[in-house]
């Protein structure tokens, strides 16, 4: 009986411990409705790079929502090219985190920058969810098939198939100058990407 | 033994139980406001027209009006994007229309925005009022984890008590029915 109740007692401390509102922080637009998906906390980093600052990009072809497909070397010589891997549509935090960039096309175009926004879902969930942001003005692209393909050549796929959170930044050599595979439960602040492409002049 | 686990139990509980009515929901009508303090405004223009003494912290009540009304938002979020022109255009009434200029203020408050971040958002949309940046989640915990937009309007009395008046997620609508709405509710004369 006792033992029980101790069981009890440490289950129910764990649970309160665990409850996503006390130990996450997202918010959650209107804009969505009830149509985000709790994710609750993940592991904070489940994969391992395969690039590193310095290197050259590995080159990839994706179809993107907007109709057509986009290279990434089609941009060498043009523009620095960020990519933003983000895990997964109709979930938390990703939901905000394009919007943001939407609204900072300024700072983009003063670094000649152009962002490249990618998940592993399929271009038909990519184009529902995307509508829901209001009018991109960058190319988002579906990683979708084969499954995880770039974010696999990245090393940025987690074992459960869906991307982490993370930013490449690439000169217009192709060469990686800034990586942040963010902690995939927070948004990476914007500050931070920022700076990394102020120091690409 | 029962006896000794139910009262650790109810110890616990007193002990977590605080911290879970903090996301418990957003602050009702006819309620106060948690306890939170605000950091100075970024320019001197925006102490003015809150009122509030240049040195330290302050809390909603120590604005200088009769309604402070309060919007939620994230720079992330794309219904707060839409508004703003809206909530801009309130703004402006309020400041054009003798009767609320002065007895309403507007504050922002970012929730998970650093302070770069929001003030991208002011600069975006020339925000008119202040805005302060809530990094941390800490004020969007205390303030129950709302959705946004979120639009909470406070009636502050003579003796710096306050009321929540007004308390709810989505676009305010249309800009005159909501000012009257809000003076109605206040009880503004």
């Amino acid at each position: 009986m006792k033992r029980a109740y101790c069981a009890g007692l440490f289950l129910m401390i764990s649970a309160l411990l665990t409850t996503p509102s006390l130990v996450t922080a997202q918010t959650h637009s209107e804009a969505f409705k009830d149509n985000i998906y709790e994710t609750g906390t993940l592991k904070p980093r489940d994969s391992v790079l395969k690039v590193k600052v310095g290197q050259k990009a590995p080159d990839f072809t994706l179809p993107a929502v907007a109709g057509g497909k986009v290279t990434l070397s089609q941009y060498k010589g043009k523009k620095n090219v960020v990519l933003s891997f983000v895990p997964a549509a109709w979930t938390p935090v990703c939901s905000d985190q394009w919007p943001g960039y939407n609204i900072t096309k300024d700072i983009f175009d003063a670094h000649e920058t152009i962002l490249l926004g990618i998940t592993v879902d399929n271009v038909p969930t990519l184009f529902a969810w995307t509508n829901q942001m209001g009018q991109l003005w960058f190319p988002v692209l579906s990683d979708f098939y084969p499954h995880g393909k770039v974010a696999r050549t990245y090393g940025v796929l987690r074992s459960d198939g869906v991307t982490e959170r993370a930013l490449f930044v690439i000169d217009k050599k192709g060469v990686i100058r800034y990586i942040d595979v963010h902690d995939i439960n927070k948004r990476p602040p914007l500050e931070h990407l920022a700076r990394a492409l102020e120091k690409l002049n | 033994m029962k006896k000794v686990v139910w009262i650790s139990l109810l110890v616990l509980s007193t002990i977590l139980f605080p911290l879970d009515t903090m996301a418990a929901g957003p602050p009702a009508v006819g309620g106060t406001l948690p306890n939170f303090t605000l950091p100075q405004p970024g320019s001197s223009a925006e102490r003015d027209y809150l009122g509030i003494s240049s040195r330290g912290n302050f809390s909603v009540p120590d604005i200088k009006a009769k309604v402070v009304l309060i919007e939620i938002l994230s720079m992330y979020c794309p219904f707060c994007q839409k508004e703003a022109p809206i909530v801009n255009k309130l703004y402006e009434a309020i400041e054009g229309n003798p009767r609320y200029r002065g007895e309403i203020k507007m504050i922002g408050i970012g929730v998970g925005n650093s302070a770069y971040e929001l003030d991208v958002f002011r600069k975006r949309y020339n925000v008119p009022f202040p805005l302060f940046p809530d990094a941390d989640f800490m004020l969007h915990k205390l303030l129950g984890e709302t959705r946004t937009p979120y639009f909470i309007a406070v009636r502050i009395n003579d003796d710096r008590t306050h009321k929540v008046v007004y308390s709810k997620a989505g676009s305010l609508g249309e800009v005159t029915p909501f000012i009257e709405n809000i003076a109605k509710l206040a009880g503004l004369k």
